[in-house]
């Protein structure tokens, strides 16, 4: 999986304009050659370890665990990373590739700010240019990643059209590309897009399994029962379940953004109520009204407020190897503040989806339950937004 | 029964190259539509395309960014798009063909269950008249069956190469293409430039060593000097953007609107 065009089962594909056609299997090319040749892995492995800091953690959760009945749960570190989440996993991969290609200018799309950082990092570590595209809405709501991302000396065009929020970065991202094919390099920031991508970041972004299968192995002796991810585009979550496809025993759930309730325009929960379309170059579920319209969502985590998902996860769910569930603003807000009160950890906004959803689910499961959660990312971005519903919501952190 | 191919070969025997105008479907109204394409066809029009209206459009420019928001700001829907070809097509004489990016074109009349099968809209569209259809975002290798079935209905199926395409790329378009081939000019989205790079007339000269099939140029075309040096080595020319930007100031005086439109298009058809 994928097959040679790129689907997984009757998901993903390539549905682009022809001018980037060529790009697309130019990229494939350079893609596949790298990742058979050694000197690109060794390069790419020392700069995952010395400069982005693998490998991350695979944390015991202790009083989380306690707090949620004694259900093992251990957390993957990604939050520790250099930059502050699992972005830098896919952009240092993309940037070695965009090198080798001869392509001296990046452009990358941002919703949360998260993956715009991680581009405008690696642009600047290896002195190419960057663009990055934000829907001014984001802007707004992560007006210190742009910032992060300014000083890193990257370009930050804010994007007026559609709902101004990472969908129309996404079309603004993909028609700067369609302008300047023959320089430039897409650093698609998730596994959404047309084929190579989904394939592509997934690879780069599974060092996040491979490491958290080996190290509780290490630590417990046995594969976890469960694991955890929150669902935007999905790229963390493909990074932590892919090295477990094999393990039938091994239960996935992703966690999308489930906003203000379940009405259409009121959240971001893709595979839970969305149906099959196209939409960014590939087929898989997406929400959008009768006419192929597509949807605006809604999320309190910007990095999930996308209205498609990657087609793997999309084939996940027809094939019954993954679930997904929505989790709602408030509760992703407790599940933070859950964290940060028995860990001493402050997640992003995004992960705290999973969060939220682990106090629902854990206390259901048998008690020997071994959990992973990915912990894709940290909540300093958030802070301003954590301050204003934590004490406007009534939700006091002190009482959850 | 195939227009768009029996338009080319009437075009090829009076040695006259197609003018192509396109127009959003519903912008700002349907009955606007109505009387845009009616006139630009009495300005010398040979084919008329009609774009309907998309959320996401990622192959084009500002302009036809805008137009496809006013049309569905307007509640332009692929139903009522239709419902206006099938009543204009008892008088219009020039084949319409249909611009749509993909997902629309699967939604249709499918809901959720059925969502996936173009077919219901080929079917409907070709009932209502249209002549062929373009997508945008879909390569010959996502449209597998496509060119068929469009033949099966009588809907013509218009592939688009780029400056970009390799040869076994061109052969693959040229091979999936009915009624014409869509060249496009320009590396980019749409929309009018100011000067035009020569990189199409290589392209167009390569699909003719390998094609029979009629070649039309577009994107970017915006003056009568640029479709005439187009014209002279393509069949075809075709004007969106610089079309739609010069009834944008009318959008609120349909008479002049349709005014300024057809004098746009006579001014080109003066130099193809």
């Amino acid at each position: 999986m994928p097959d040679r065009g790129g689907h997984f089962g009757p998901f993903g594909g390539k549905f682009v304009p022809e001018t980037l056609m060529a790009a697309l299997d130019e990229l494939e090319r350079a893609f596949r050659k790298a990742r058979r040749d050694r000197a690109f892995r060794r390069e790419l492995e020392d700069y995952l370890r010395r400069y982005a800091g693998r490998p991350t953690p695979l944390y015991p959760a202790a009083r989380l665990s306690e707090a949620l009945g004694g259900r093992r749960t251990y957390l993957k570190r990604e939050d520790l990373l250099h930059t502050g989440a699992h972005k830098i996993n896919n952009t240092l991969g993309q940037a070695l590739l965009a090198i080798r290609m001869g392509k001296r200018r990046l452009i990358a799309e941002t919703g949360a700010g998260q993956h715009g950082v991680a581009t405008a990092t690696v642009a600047a570590r290896f002195g190419l240019q960057c663009v990055v595209f934000m829907g001014e809405e984001d802007m707004a709501r992560q007006a210190l990643n742009v910032f992060r991302m300014r000083l890193l000396g990257a370009t930050v065009v804010p994007v007026t059209s559609g709902t101004r929020t990472l969908k129309d970065a996404c079309n603004e991202a993909i028609r700067d590309w369609v302008t300047n094919v023959r320089t430039t390099h897409y650093c698609l920031g998730s596994v959404v897009g047309p084929h190579p991508y989904p394939m592509l970041v997934r690879e780069f972004q599974s060092v996040i399994g491979q490491e958290a299968r080996r190290q509780i192995l290490e630590a417990e002796g046995r594969l976890p029962d469960y694991l955890l991810a929150c669902v935007g585009g999905g790229s963390n979550a493909i990074g932590l379940f892919h090295p477990f496809v094999r393990d039938r025993r091994v239960r996935f759930i992703g966690v999308e953004a489930g906003g203000t309730g379940l009405r259409a325009g009121r959240h971001a929960a893709t595979l839970v109520k969305g149906s099959p379309g196209v939409l960014h170059g590939a087929r898989s579920l997406v929400l959008q009204d009768r006419h192929g319209q597509i949807l605006e969502t809604r999320s309190i985590a910007a990095g999930l407020d996308y209205p498609g998902v990657g087609p793997e996860h999309a084939y996940y769910q027809r094939i019954g190897r993954a679930r997904y569930v929505a989790v709602s603003d408030a509760a992703a807000l407790k599940g933070c503040a859950l964290l940060a009160e028995t860990e001493g950890i402050i997640p992003a906004l995004e992960p705290a989806h999973a969060i939220g959803y682990l106090a629902r689910l854990a206390p259901t499961l048998p008690r020997r339950s071994l959990i992973i959660l990915g912990l894709s990312g940290r909540g300093d971005k958030d802070v301003e937004t954590l301050a204003r519903h934590l004490t406007t919501d009534g939700t006091n952190p002190r009482r959850v | 029964m195939e227009r768009i191919r029996a338009a080319f070969e009437r075009l090829r025997r009076a040695r006259r190259k197609a003018l192509i105008p396109f127009v959003m479907g519903g912008d700002p109204t349907l009955r606007v539509t109505r009387d845009l394409v009616r006139a630009l066809a009495e300005a010398g029009a040979d084919l008329v395309e009609i774009g309907m209206p998309f959320s996401d459009p990622l192959a084009d420019g500002p302009v036809i960014q805008r137009a496809s928001g006013r049309a569905l700001a307007g509640g332009a829907t692929p139903q009522a798009i239709l419902r206006l070809i099938a009543q204009m097509r008892r008088t219009l004489r020039i084949p319409v063909v249909l611009l749509s990016y993909w997902n629309p074109v699967m939604q249709y009349g499918g809901g959720r269950a059925r969502a996936g099968d173009p077919i219901p809209f080929i079917r409907d569209a070709a009932h209502a008249g249209a002549s062929g259809l373009i997508v945008p975002d879909l390569p010959p290798e996502e449209a597998e069956g496509l060119p068929q079935a469009g033949s099966r209905f009588g809907l013509e199926t218009v592939f688009l190469a780029a400056p970009t395409s390799p040869p076994e790329r061109l052969r693959r378009i040229a091979r999936a293409s009915r009624g014409f081939i869509y060249y496009v000019s320009v590396t980019g989205t749409t929309g009018a430039r100011a000067r035009l790079p020569r990189e199409w007339l290589q392209g167009v000269r390569q699909l003719r060593l390998i094609t029979t099939t009629p070649i039309c140029v577009g994107f970017g075309i915006s003056t009568p000097a640029q479709a005439k040096m187009v014209a002279r080595a393509a069949d075809g020319v075709i004007v969106g953007s610089a079309l739609l930007r010069t009834i944008e100031p009318h959008l609120r005086h349909p008479a002049a609107l349709t005014k300024r439109a057809a004098a746009f298009l006579r001014a080109l058809r003066r130099s193809v």
